[in-house]
């Protein structure tokens, strides 16, 4: 059977907006939620022929999923289809025993929680509102309620944040057993308030933070975790017992599969074709009422763009990367200055970064471009 | 006209003295321009000329005064055109010396007074700006009396600003100097003492008839380099183009030569008929040699050809610029280009940059040095990475160096001089106030930033003149720079060894600052030779990801990565290493700020 298995739901509501945030979303509006929702199921119905039977992955991110009214939440995951995996994004303080019984009755196989850090001073800089307590009460919920596959959210290189800060993070997010774990370095980004409160700051630390990358790797693989990706890391699986603690939603993006994106500001890529919902809600909403699509703008991928995306998006991963005609867009110097270097390793079929390959996995991926 | 009746002069003066608002007001005072046309420094017609108040060409300009034919030879002040300055003093009888009656002499006035004297011509001292309220033209007329060995009262006063005095200036030139003494009647002869390019009608010589006639039509040869061709046009300039059916002994003037590069007429020749050539050409004839040498690139490679274009276009009107390829693996293809001196230098730069909209990286300038390697015999270099590793003898130019300074900035020049290698010749009180210190230096001494030393070491207040002299043995090695372990061709110098340790250094560091992070150690290191004598490192990066790639931003930080590849492609590649081109500006920025 085929069509597209991995469709992505965006839930943009969120109680406030974060000074690191560029994602589209939308604070509070509790009364345009049901109609939000009515707008994801039309479009779930004119994209539904784009799509498989049955899916191997639905995630719902946002926004703050789960700050999306409980009854609109629960139509929409009754309304889904089905899944192997899926995943909602959550903030901890809005994870009661309630929701996670809610999510868990809703089909959810796996909740991924912005916990950020366990250091006050440093989610006040981050402007986020749980408190350590509510990351821990928050997984407690989750574990209660039968949930066997929990990721949690870190970010690092705070301003601010010591070395000494990162390790008691990482060991606080540790004690409480995560399945998965996912470890991103803030990002300031162009034109976001937190770039401009802290844009010269972040840079002035830059030096300092250079090895926090090492430091999580270390950490996190001397506990026995897998580094599967880039900034992900997860629980040794049993591939025997069919038992893998990966994003099985993320590793299909990591892979350069199709997937279908609802919601405003959600991106589909379909073959040659990738398109993007415009970010404006009431747009988004009156669109669908009306029976058309919503406004969107598509970009055309050439089999080059495809294959440089497949090893941009490859090089993350742990796993070699398939060549299968990428070695077309590759640098065939870069490629041997790179292994003389001890970066990569490739052979006639495949390539591999080498972990300080991985490190520089960046620097590596736009050189090896051709 | 007849000779009795003709006076050719020209004007020497510092810069701002006053020298293009003399010619200004000469042109007006004698109809030569009308009100209506007159504009400020009328004869240079480069806006460089304009913008920095000094001139590049020669000019010659025929004004008439009370039955008299006076040619103006306006020439170019600065020391780096100084056998462009003798040719053109060689064509006039007498000269104007103006000097400014609040700053008194200076050393380009001293130099170019003292090259009048030489060629024994009637000086008329002028002191301009009397109408400056902190002028002292007794104090100035005084100096000028003294230099001259002259009654004070023969040196005149007058502001040519508000044109006091400058009637004056042109019955003197009458009275005093005398007119020209060649023999109409004997062979013809005249001598160039500047050409430009005309793009329809090829050279121009700018010329000075010494004896006979010249008509037009006649059939012309060149006694140096025997370059043969007619003269299509005669005239002289007032201030435009003026055709004549002929030019008689004593006249100042052009002749349309047709032909296509002014290197074929070189200033300083004499051009005679081919019918009834003269037995002897005129005196003077000088090869000119550039002394400074720099490599010029374009930053954007794709402009090397427009580049090659504007040099040959510039090379039309300066005989004395030269250039040939140079590939450097570090910067590309560019040209090795050869100068006069520093300002001939930074002129062509800047017309390279403002005429022809050429983005430049310019290496460090060098001075031409002899090297006698075994086996090779004595050979010039002008590029350190040409300087042979093993040598008997490096010999590098000396000039003779002039400076005039208040007396309270002795010390503070001595100490600039002995830093630079100078050595002490002698020290002159032109005043009570102003002291006239000579020295001999290396060229490649003064070639790094040594006038803005001088400047910023005198508060400004120093003036300064060379000459160069002669060649002299110097303990001399070259450092190179090595990035990766590869010796960067651009960034070789050749310096004393004294400095050496101190140069490289500098280099050095300053690369580490510059060059980025990369996924290796890079060591920067700078060598004489197989010796290390300085030694910088950049570490390897640590860290090189983007943060995170989920499905809604994959075109974005493909993008990114996209980005980041064509910035890897606008470095310049030295073995493994990344360097981006401000790197090697920086670093070739360095000698303004070193020492």
């Amino acid at each position: 059977m085929s069509g597209v298995r991995h469709l992505y739901v965006h839930l943009p509501f969120c109680a406030h907006r974060c000074g690191y945030c560029d994602f589209v979303t939308v604070v509070g509006r509790p009364n345009e939620h049901e109609r939000y929702v009515d707008a994801i199921l039309a479009e779930l119905a004119l994209e539904r022929p784009l799509l498989a039977d049955e899916l191997d992955t639905v995630f719902l991110g946002g926004g703050t999923p789960t700050f999306t009214r409980p009854a609109a939440l629960v139509r929409l995951l009754a309304a889904l289809p089905r899944a192997v995996e899926v995943t909602v994004e959550a903030n901890p303080e809005t994870v009661t025993p309630a929701l996670a019984t809610l999510l868990r009755e809703g089909g959810v196989t796996r909740v991924s929680l912005g916990a950020q850090s366990f250091e006050p001073r440093l989610l006040r800089v981050l402007e986020r509102s749980a408190q350590p307590e509510d990351v821990r009460r928050a997984v407690y919920a989750l574990r209660d309620a039968n949930f066997d596959n929990i990721s949690l959210d870190l970010i690092y290189g705070v301003p601010g944040q010591s070395a000494a800060d990162l390790e008691r993070d990482l060991g606080a997010a540790l004690a409480l057993e995560p399945d998965h774990l996912s470890c991103y370095e803030l990002e300031a980004k162009p034109g976001t308030r937190f770039t401009h409160t802290f844009g010269d700051e972040l840079a002035r630390q830059a030096d300092a933070m250079e090895d926090y990358l090492e430091r999580v790797v270390e950490r996190l693989t001397g506990a026995g975790y897998r580094w599967y990706e880039t900034a992900n890391f997860c629980r040794p699986g049993a591939p025997a017992a069919a038992v893998d603690f990966r994003a099985r939603h993320n590793l299909a993006y990591w892979r350069g599969r199709d997937y279908v994106g609802l919601g405003i500001g959600a991106v589909s890529t379909l073959g040659d074709d990738r398109w993007r919902n415009s970010p404006g809600l009431a747009r988004y909403m009156a669109a669908l009422e009306r029976g058309a699509g919503p406004p969107r703008d598509h970009e055309a991928l050439d089999d080059a763009v495809r294959r440089r995306e497949r090893v941009m998006l490859g090089l993350r991963l742990d796993e070699p990367l398939v060549l299968d005609g990428a070695e077309n867009v590759l640098d065939p110097e870069a490629l041997e200055r790179l292994q003389r270097l001890g970066l990569a390793r490739a052979d006639a079929s495949t390539l591999t970064l080498t972990d300080r390959g991985r490190f520089l996995g960046g620097g590596v991926t736009a050189e090896l471009l051709a | 006209m007849d000779q009795q009746h003709i006076r050719n002069f020209s004007i020497i003066a510092h810069i701002d003295h006053g020298k293009s608002t003399l010619a200004d007001r000469i042109l007006e005072l004698t109809h030569t321009v009308s009100a209506r046309e007159m504009r400020e420094q009328v004869l240079d017609s480069m806006d460089l000329e304009r913008e920095r108040g000094i001139t590049i060409k020669a000019q010659a300009v025929r004004v008439d005064w009370k039955d008299h034919q006076l040619n103006l030879i306006d020439t170019p002040g600065h020391v780096d055109f100084t056998y462009e300055v003798s040719r053109s003093l060689q064509a006039c009888e007498g000269a104007l010396l103006v000097v400014d009656a609040a700053q008194g002499i200076e050393a380009q006035t001293l130099a170019n007074a003292y090259l009048a004297l030489e060629n024994d011509l009637e000086i008329v001292p002028v002191v301009n700006k009397i109408d400056l309220p902190q002028a002292d033209p007794d104090g100035a007329a005084r100096q000028l009396a003294d230099l001259l060995g002259v009654d004070p009262a023969r040196v005149l006063r007058i502001s040519a600003k508000t044109g006091v005095g400058v009637d004056d200036v042109l019955d003197a030139i009458v009275e005093r100097v005398p007119p020209p003494a060649g023999d109409p009647g004997a062979a013809g002869r005249a001598l160039v003492f500047d050409s430009s390019y005309d793009q329809y009608r090829g050279v121009v010589a700018f010329v000075r008839i010494v004896d006979g006639t010249f008509t037009r039509r006649e059939q012309l040869q060149t006694m140096a380099l025997r370059t043969r061709f007619e003269a299509q046009e005669l005239g002289f300039f007032s201030p435009g183009q003026r055709a004549v059916p002929s030019l008689e002994a004593g006249e100042v003037g052009y002749v349309i030569t047709g032909l296509k590069e002014v290197s074929e007429l070189r200033v300083g020749d004499t051009i005679t008929s081919q019918r009834a050539p003269a037995a002897e050409p005129l005196p003077g004839f000088k090869d000119v040699k550039p002394m400074v040498f720099a490599g010029l690139f374009p930053t954007d490679s794709d402009q090397y050809p427009d580049l090659r274009d504007a040099l040959e276009k510039l090379k039309l009107n300066d005989a004395a610029l030269f250039y040939e390829p140079e590939n450097s693996q570090a910067l590309g293809f560019g040209f090795r280009c050869g100068f006069l001196g520093l300002l001939h230098m930074e002129i062509v730069r800047e017309r390279l940059e403002r005429e022809f909209d050429l983005d430049l990286l310019v290496t460090a300038p060098t001075v031409a040095y002899r090297v006698s390697a075994p086996g090779d015999g004595a050979i010039e270099v002008h590029n350190p990475a040409e300087m042979p590793d093993e040598f008997e003898l490096v010999e590098e130019p000396y000039v003779k160096a002039s400076i005039i300074v208040p007396k309270a900035y002795v010390g503070a020049v001595m100490e600039l001089n002995n830093e630079r290698r100078g050595r002490f010749d002698h020290l002159e009180y032109l005043t009570e106030e102003r002291v006239h210190l000579t020295y001999e230096l290396p060229l490649a001494e003064i070639v790094l930033d040594y006038y803005d030393q001088l400047k910023s070491r005198t508060r400004g207040y120093a003036s300064f003149d060379y000459d160069v002299a002669d060649f002299r043995e110097g303990n001399l090695v070259r450092v190179d720079v090595l990035v990766g372990g590869e010796t960067v061709d651009a960034l070789s110098l050749i310096v004393h060894r004294d400095s050496a340790y101190g140069r490289g250094k500098a280099l050095v560091e300053k690369l580490r600052e510059e060059i980025p992070r990369q996924m290796f150690d890079v060591a920067i290191q700078a060598a004489i030779g197989s010796r290390v004598i300085a030694r910088e490192t950049v570490k390897a990066r640590r860290k090189d990801v983007l943060a995170k790639c989920y499905g809604g931003d994959i075109t974005r930080k493909r993008k990114l990565l996209e980005r980041q590849k064509a910035g890897k492609k606008r470095m310049k590649q030295v073995g493994a290493v990344e360097v981006p081109q401000e790197a090697f500006l920086a670093v070739l920025n360095l000698g303004d700020a070193q020492r």
